[in-house]
């Protein structure tokens, strides 16, 4: 009987901490980074560690979102194209006419102080229709998000050519708030780190401190248990992906941000970056388990592991090659662990 | 017990589609009182039951709570208004915390911050209720054992404060020890005047507990009697309509040896030895949690034995795998039908095919006529009750689901048998049903090994009887040893071993 395995008693919490899932990513994540220490001097410089964290931020900031969405059993794969629509429409709703790119004048030349809420808005608006279609159409998230990802996509193309449907450009942004968004610091740290940083602990105490928070995990655990518990499973799985939705537009401002333009194609790939930073941080793909410090350890091993590449002159297309192997070996101790633990 | 009504139900009908589930049936329940739902399944006790927890909506009738005329759409409604409903199909959480389990949907915040500290502390409370008090409330659910989840099923339905308790199969997984624990939990929330629907197949429970019973058939109301007039024999002639034989029927098992296992030991149990024979019914018999099925999984290779000899109609053998073992002629219908056997999604046809579809290949490609037409045969012999083969096996009640299992392993012809808790959920007509089937293979020639919890299954159907305890063979018992229910429990408890007059 297992019975010896539930026993009430106090375990240390260093031996807590040992057992969780994220320990062995976290190891991981030391080697990787003891190693490149000693091998780049380069490596644990103030400017290359924040350029690390820098480069995770918007990832890290849309997983967030993700882990919730795979914790409820649901996937999304339309956060990069919803990333490049919102910042594209908020690029848009600043442009001032005249100026040179862009694509007509309809609704352009309105204040920022609009046209960035109005962008974050539009993220919410997107996540909402998602969350509907998947609730209220019983439509599967696989299928209801690959559909939003090209309406998305297609509607950034349309933002940036106008009605009149021009060449697709890009559209500037000059606005000096958005760009102190993307590229702007406080003391050494990089805004958008501040941003991650804060969402990430804002999010990891609202998992945990709150009911709607530990219902999300309710959901993806047992929906139907979940539902003759008393939780509403519609509106935990219309949440996960509204917020979802606000995020990937809070990181499409950062993008548009550091690079001073709304770039069609931005976020081209994204989502495969975040639910691989999820996966690797040990949330399971069938849902009801993972934490979001674990998606920040699975978007920190990729980040340091590009960096890696950079900083020790190795084929760049390596890099890519070992982000696949990661995700795989992540999974694959993971399981070899339950197992164990199972048996 | 006071004569106020708490809930009142009359001419309550309700219809799924083309089906009808329930027809003009009443049920009434007054404060304070122990009442007993039975009837076999499919007779409507659940959609009854899921119709005061507000999951169904009624057709047409009236159900008067306290007085006043009630109509739940959610489950949230009915909990408000103090109705605690315990499922039948476990519907807990199995990768969250016992805490999470118990307080899911109504969990205390000051300021809309969960409360931990308060959750931590009421858990404990709640379990100790249960007699759960050594389970540290953080374990994630998946790590107790059916027994247990169980329980804290039960708790959380005492932690609503609810004024209704509704148990549907409360103990169904419970070790007699357990289920005494429970119907003194059942006790107490008497005493505190709370009312308690108890739906169970176990009628010499029900007469033992409830103050009144009700019985359904086939969505009607038969009747309510008072507990004086409740006999088990009268009971089961309300269910069914008719009188049903649950005697030992004497038969002549062989004397062929089939199986040997020599000291094996393995996960949860250690030095096991016995031998099955062909055409013997050997029943294993133990508390929860004994070893029983561990040891006959680990004979099949799931997983494999530790150590041991192991002989196969006299070989020496070590399955790796089930797999393994199918190919010798062994099958195992396992305890958990809806997670370790069925296919819920998938039509009934395709649940039955899947163990012995590579016997139906004709040049690499299966014949599925010919599969088709086996399972025809198999509905028609098993007289599973189906509208179509095709329908998912989920549309079918407790019974038809494990007789389309017991198909699926009889399709591959096997030479042994393992059954584990067969009956578990099943209700009397279907019961009766399999023992018969059972004792029939077994005239066959085919060895059959039954687990079973229940004593008098267990003197009804065995031949001879392993007791197991704490992991460990206690005693071989056989029909000239005159079994009985006193001479089991004294094995399965230890008592004999602290040579303890029982």
């Amino acid at each position: 009987m297992s019975a010896t395995t539930v026993e009430y008693a106090e375990v240390p919490l260093f031996r807590r901490l040992l057992q969780r899932r994220e320990a062995g990513v976290l190891g991981a994540l030391i080697v990787l980074f003891l190693f490149m220490t000693f091998k780049s001097e380069y490596f644990l410089t103030e400017k290359n560690i924040f350029n690390v964290l820098r480069n995770m931020s918007t990832i890290t900031i849309m997983a967030i979102g993700m882990t919730m969405i795979i914790v409820t059993g649901g996937i999304d794969l339309s956060i990069g194209a919803t990333l490049a629509l919102t910042s594209m429409l908020t690029a848009r709703l600043m442009f001032q006419p005249g100026s040179i790119g862009g694509g007509g004048t309809f609704l352009t030349g309105f204040s920022p102080w609009l046209a960035v809420p109005a962008g974050l808005l539009a993220g919410v608006a997107i996540g909402l229709i998602i969350g509907l279609i998947i609730t209220k159409l019983d439509v599967n998230p696989f299928i209801t998000t690959l559909g939003m990802m090209s309406i998305a996509r297609g509607m950034t193309y349309l933002t940036a050519t106008g009605i009149k449907g021009a060449v697709a450009a890009n559209i500037p942004v000059r606005n000096a708030f958005v760009q102190y968004i993307g590229i702007g610091k406080i003391g050494p740290v990089p805004i958008q780190v501040v941003i991650m940083l804060v969402m990430v602990i804002l999010f990891s105490l609202f998992i945990h401190y709150t009911v709607l928070g530990r219902q999300v995990y309710a959901v993806g655990s047992n929906a139907e248990a979940a539902r003759l518990s008393g939780v509403n499973v519609d509106l935990v799985k219309t949440f996960v992906y509204t917020l979802t939705g606000f995020l990937c537009a809070l990181a499409g401002l950062i993008n548009a941000g550091l690079v001073a333009t709304a770039v069609t194609n931005a976020g081209v790939g994204a989502e495969m970056d975040v639910i691989a930073a999820v996966i690797i941080g040990g949330t399971s793909l069938s849902g009801g388990e993972g934490t979001i410090v674990g998606a920040v350890i699975g978007a920190a091993i990729m980040a340091v592991l590009k960096n890696a590449f950079v900083l020790l002159h190795l084929p760049i297309y390596l890099q890519t090659v070992s982000i696949g192997l990661v995700i795989i070996l992540a999974v694959a101790i993971d399981g070899y662990r339950r197992r164990r633990a199972a048996a | 017990m006071s004569d106020t009504s708490v809930l009142e139900i009359k001419k309550v009908s309700k219809r799924f589609g083309g089906l009808r589930a329930l027809k003009q049936v009443d049920f009434h329940l007054r404060r304070g009182e122990v009442h007993a739902l039975v009837g076999e399944n499919g007779a409507g006790k659940s959609t009854l039951m899921k119709i005061f927890g507000g999951v169904h909506t009624r057709d047409e009738g009236s159900v008067r709570f306290r007085g006043e005329e009630v109509h739940f759409h959610n489950p949230n409604q009915s909990m408000d208004a103090g109705i605690a409903i315990i499922y039948q199909e476990l519907s807990t959480l199995p990768s969250m915390t016992v805490i999470e389990n118990l307080f899911m949907g109504r969990m205390p915040t000051r300021h809309g911050i969960l409360d931990w500290k308060r959750l931590h502390r009421e858990s404990r409370a709640a379990l100790a209720l249960v007699g759960l008090e050594r389970v540290d409330p953080r374990t994630t659910m998946d790590k107790l054992s059916i027994a247990q989840r169980q329980l804290v099923e039960i708790a959380k339905a005492l932690t609503k404060d609810a004024s209704v308790v509704v148990m549907d199969e409360p103990n169904s997984s419970l070790s007699p020890m357990e289920s005494e624990r429970l119907f003194s939990v059942i006790e107490e929330l008497k005493q505190k005047e709370i009312s308690i629907i108890y739906v169970s197949h176990k009628l010499d429970e029900v007469i033992r507990i409830a103050d009144r019973i009700t019985v359904l058939r086939d969505g009607e109301y038969v009747g309510t009697i008072d507990k004086a007039e409740a006999s088990e024999d009268k009971l089961i002639q309300m269910m069914v309509g008719r009188q049903l034989n649950r005697d030992h029927v004497t038969r002549k098992p062989g004397t062929e040896t089939l199986l040997e296992a020599k000291n094996i030991s393995g996960k949860g149990f250690h030095d096991v030895s016995f031998d099955v024979r062909k055409g013997e019914i050997l029943c294993f018999a133990g508390l929860m949690g004994a070893g029983r099925s561990e040891t006959l999984r680990a004979i099949i290779g799931a997983p494999p034995l530790h150590s041991g000899t192991l002989l196969w109609e006299g070989r020496p053998v070590r399955f790796k795998s089930p797999t393994q073992a199918l190919k010798n002629g062994i099958a195992m219908l396992q305890e958990d039908r809806k997670r370790q056997s069925l296919f819920m999604g998938l039509p009934i046809a395709f649940n039955m095919q899947i163990g012995a579809l590579s016997s139906f290949k004709r040049g690499g490609i299966v014949d599925f006529n010919a599969a088709t037409s086996m399972v025809r045969d198999y509905v028609h012999k098993l007289d599973i009750k189906l509208a179509s083969i095709w329908h998912p096996v989920r549309s079918l009640s407790g019974g038809n689901q494990q007789k389309t299992i017991l198909a699926r392993w009889l399709a591959v012809h096997p030479k042994m048998l393992i059954l584990d808790e067969p009956t578990h959920g099943v209700d009397v007509g279907a019961k009766a049903e399999i023992y018969n089937l059972i004792r029939s293979l077994a005239d066959e020639g085919m060895a059959i090994v039954l687990i079973s919890s229940e004593l008098p299954e267990v003197l009804a159907m065995a031949d001879r009887v392993v007791v197991m305890h704490e992991g460990t063979v206690e005693a071989v018992l056989s029909r000239s040893d005159g079994l009985s229910e006193e001479s089991i429990m004294r094995y399965a408890s230890g008592a004999a071993r602290r040579g303890e007059a029982s």
